[in-house]
């Protein structure tokens, strides 16, 4: 019954966020006839939506909106093109032969796509990733389900707030709630050093004097209905908790911004290989996946700092899944990418042999100055690119290109 | 006052843990007038929703004693049970493993406790066969048990509650015993939530049941709660567990040691420690606990060393010894008051009491038969209408769903792909729960990777829905409230 029922498209984008909505749009203008936009939530924009706060934009528009502006930009070129957009819809499955099971208050739908473009953003790591003891009492929050409840449906989530983890969402919710008049109690980040962005770390901690304690952690969770108050300690060189340092804060909130991890469950289904660094895709040059014809981009192949370069990868992510699906084929894909020291990844993490002009995308391990990031093969030494920095962070994600063409295995490293 | 006096039940249970659902759907085979009350704000809350979901086959108990009559009787009405309510559940087996010959003798002794209590079945294997049955369990020998099962106790605890509530018996949540008095052959029991008077009283009050008798004026017990905890791993750890496998028990652990056992959906439970506590709603988990959860379970299966938790648990369990004391082992009490008459009391119902709660049921019926009157009802319905889950449909049990209503359309929970169907049937229950957790543990929404993360703000809008405003939203009921009102504007 269902089989007379698969419906078919050239390029299906998988998520209607920064990245999605950019795979669409680059998909379509690359010549894809029919693309389908399929998002989870009842509107397009994703994440976009609950992040009211302004920096979005800086890269694609060149001038600063909040998240919502943002998304409305794109969901309007994409209006503008004939792109079907498919609302309120999940993806359930995704088989290696490029068939997806979708299911919508319209109907739930079986579609066999040309190609696939991945967008579906990240997910928060929670308190029991981090394993953080003690009670499980109402009032515990990661900072971006807080910042749903907080910006989408106005509610009032808490008095007094401790947030752990520096994340970019962690600070920027550290700053919405003090706007709310919630006591911000600190922010505790493990590392020594900030995971979000300097700007936020300054414009939302240090504008409105909320503490940033590095070094340090929750170790315990007390309260048996509602928080009662949080412990924290300071953490050694191994970020273990250093006994006799601990000290009870009350609140009656704790908000997490311990990391995200790119949501790729359907990734998995499909059989694509994934990278124990990024937690998304392996990918080649033109974003694609170890399944053919499945691309990735955003924040589901990496996480990334800004919401604009997410669209940049969906832009290219969707005009090499409008190629595939027209039948273009790329060459076995032979270069071997690899991470070398103080660089945390780098990608694409595959190459075709013989490609010119291929820019990777990297974070480094720590914060480091005056830093050369060197491009290096590994049989013959040759340098590919270099580049000096005067200043590089974790929380930034930075690239770097290399004109001429790759035939061996390389090396991405950085020095200081 | 929704308790008037006018209302004389026959019997009221007290307690909505796995053993007094259990009773309460045995007593409504009869006609009776029949009333539930639970302290918390919804079922299953106590030590029924933290335990390890085993259905025992009754070898750890001392051949004889309560605990193992009632775990072998309760193993032959489990899986039928189950069956009826449509509650999901499995028969795995169990390895018991020794890690070194010099244990095989403790599961020589095992073995033959387990055939003295009748247990079916039971065998010691060697290493080969080890690896047959469970490729991921190590050992040099073990005890097999072919018809250890596992099971969701707070399903079967919800199952059994509704499946009694369809034929006639009542339930109150958020209804704590505060005060009883005794007199013309009536108990008088008082509560936030009315009075009720009753007949016959069963005490099924778990970590409390101590405290309640002595409200009846029954001294006759007390109760010691242990802690157990436990982790969940991620499905997608890449180990596909088979059956529980458990160490030897050591003579002086008051548990059975740190286990690891199959979820019905490919997590592996792993856990608990067993400790005595002060506090009886001392759930909380502890550092030091979770490093030697970790170790312990890596003694049974190297490759749980590696994998990544998405979850921990804390489990009470209500023990009638003294932790000080030189007893080891507590049996269960199953017994009319002598001062009492007409006052059952239900104390120490720990470990096997999940597997054992129908065979216990039974006995209680048994003792209300001796002084009540029990006719069966002719239209007692022993099933329960099975609850679809959109994730186990296939794709054109799928598609005439959505047909049929568009809410099986929309997908609330991403990880565990539950849809709002699912979650409005759920807040529709028949007691009235409409917690976070009622909302978890009813539909799964919650339990996946993302730990709530995507589905609590679509839950929360859907509750406000179904009319619970946004104040009265909590995670589990009483101060657990999520929310302080709206923001300005």
């Amino acid at each position: 019954m269902m089989a007379e029922r698969i419906e078919t498209c050239d390029v299906a984008v998988i998520g209607g966020g920064p990245a999605g909505l950019a795979a669409a749009l680059g998909a379509r203008r690359a010549g894809a006839g029919s693309v389908v936009l399929i998002e989870r939530d009842r509107t397009l924009g994703g994440i976009l939506n609950q992040c009211i706060h302004d920096g979005f934009g800086l890269f694609l528009y060149k001038e600063t909106i909040s998240g919502p502006e943002y998304a409305e930009r794109l969901i309007e070129d994409v209006a503008r093109e004939s792109i079907k957009v498919e609302a309120g819809a999940m993806v359930l499955d995704l088989a290696p032969d490029r068939l997806l099971r979708v299911n919508a208050r319209q109907g739930y739908r079986l579609i066999r796509a040309g190609a696939v473009v991945l967008a579906m953003g990240c997910r928060e790591r929670t308190r029991e990733m981090i394993e953080i003891p003690g009670t499980r009492p109402a009032g515990i929050f990661t900072a971006g389900s807080a910042q749903n409840l907080v910006n989408l449906q106005n509610l009032r989530i808490g008095h007094e707030a401790v947030i752990l983890g520096s994340g970019d969402i962690g600070l920027i919710m550290a700053r919405r709630l003090a706007f709310e008049g919630v006591a911000v109690k600190g922010v505790f980040e493990i590392l020594p050093w900030a995971s979000g962005l300097e700007r936020n770390v300054r414009q939302c901690l240090m504008d409105f004097a909320i503490p940033l304690e590095l070094g340090s952690t929750v170790v315990e969770i007390r309260g048996r209905d509602r928080v009662e108050s949080v412990v924290v300690a300071k953490v050694d060189g191994a970020l273990a908790p250093v006994a006799g340092t601990e000290r009870a804060i009350p609140c009656d909130t704790l908000l997490l911004s311990v990391g995200l991890i790119p949501e790729n469950e359907l990734s998995k289904r499909a059989g694509i290989e994934l990278s124990p660094l990024t937690g998304g895709a392996v990918v080649d040059e033109t974003l694609m996946t170890s399944v053919e014809g499945v691309f990735s981009c955003g924040n589901v192949l990496h996480i990334h700092d800004v919401a604009d370069r997410a669209s940049f990868e969906g832009f290219a992510a969707g005009k090499r899944a409008a190629r595939f699906a027209a039948g273009e084929r790329a060459a076995a894909r032979t270069v071997r990418v690899s991470a070398g020291s103080n660089v945390r990844y780098a990608l694409p993490q595959l190459l075709t042999a013989g490609k010119a002009g291929v820019e990777w995308s990297f974070r480094v391990t720590r914060p480091m100055r005056s830093v050369s990031i060197e491009i290096k093969g590994r049989t013959s030494g040759r340098i590919y690119a270099r580049k000096k920095f005067p200043r590089l962070l974790p929380s930034e994600l930075q690239k770097l290109k290399v004109s001429e063409a790759i035939e061996e295995d390389i090396e991405v490293a950085g020095h200081e | 006052m929704d308790g008037t006096q006018g209302s004389i039940y026959d019997v009221v249970v007290i307690g909505g843990g796995v053993v007094g659902c259990a009773v309460l759907r045995e007593l409504s085979r009869y006609d009776l007038k029949l009333l539930l009350l639970e302290r918390e704000a919804d079922l299953a809350e106590g030590i029924s929703k933290g335990n390890s979901g085993v259905i025992h086959a009754g070898f750890n108990a001392p051949a004889g004693s309560l605990k193992a009559r009632t775990n072998v009787a309760g193993l032959a009405l489990m899986y039928p049970l189950a069956e009826e309510l449509g509650v999901p559940h499995r028969k795995t087996g169990k390895l018991v493993v020794a890690l070194a010959d010099e244990d095989r003798p403790r599961l020589e002794e095992l073995k033959a406790e387990g055939d003295r209590s009748g247990v079916p079945g039971l065998e010691i294997v060697g290493e080969s066969e080890i690896r047959r049955l469970e490729p991921l369990a190590r050992g040099r020998w073990a005890l097999h048990s072919p018809h250890t099962g596992i099971i969701s106790p707070y399903e079967l605890t919800i199952a059994l509650a509704e499946c009694a509530w369809q034929n006639g018996a009542e339930v109150r949540l958020e209804a704590p015993v505060e005060a009883i008095a005794y007199g013309a052959g009536l108990f008088r029991l008082e509560t936030p939530r009315g009075v009720f008077s009753a007949r016959r009283v069963v005490n099924s009050a778990g970590l409390f049941s101590d405290e309640v008798a002595r409200l009846a004026g029954i001294d006759d017990y007390r109760i010691f709660p242990y802690r157990g905890e436990y982790l969940i791993t991620d499905k997608d750890c890449g180990l596909r567990l088979g059956m529980p496998v458990y160490p030897v028990p050591s003579r002086d652990d008051p548990g059975l040691g740190i286990h690891i056992t199959p979820t019905l959906e490919g997590n592996i439970i792993l856990g608990p420690s067993a400790e005595p506590v002060e506090d009886k709603r001392d759930a909380a988990s502890t550092r030091e606990v979770m490093a030697r959860l970790k170790a312990e379970a890596a003694r049974l299966m190297p490759e749980l060393g590696r994998t990544s938790f998405i979850h921990s648990y804390t489990g009470l369990r209500p023990k009638l010894i003294d932790p000080r004391g030189k007893d080891k082992f507590g049996d269960f009490v199953i017994e009319e008051s002598a001062v009492r008459p007409g006052w059952i009391n239900l104390a120490g119902i720990e470990s096997p009491g999940l597997t054992a709660a129908p065979a216990i049921a039974g006995m209680v019926a048994e003792m209300i038969g001796a002084g009540l009157d029990l006719r069966k009802r002719p239209d007692f319905v022993p099933e329960r209408p099975r609850r679809v889950r959109f994730a186990a449909a296939g794709d054109a049990e799928r598609a005439a769903r959505v047909v049929q209503d568009a809410d099986w359309g929309e997908m609330v929970c991403r990880c565990e792909h539950v849809t709002r169907a699912e979650v409005a049937a759920a807040l529709r229950n028949p007691f009235g729960a409409r917690t976070m957790d009622a909302v978890k543990r009813r539909t799964r929404c919650g339990m996946g990777r993302c730990q709530g993360g995507f589905c609590t703000p679509r839950i929360v809008e859907i509750l406000q829905d179904e009319g619970v405003p946004v104040d009265r939203i909590t995670k589990r009921g009483g101060g657990s409230r999520l929310f302080y009102g709206r923001l300005k504007g």
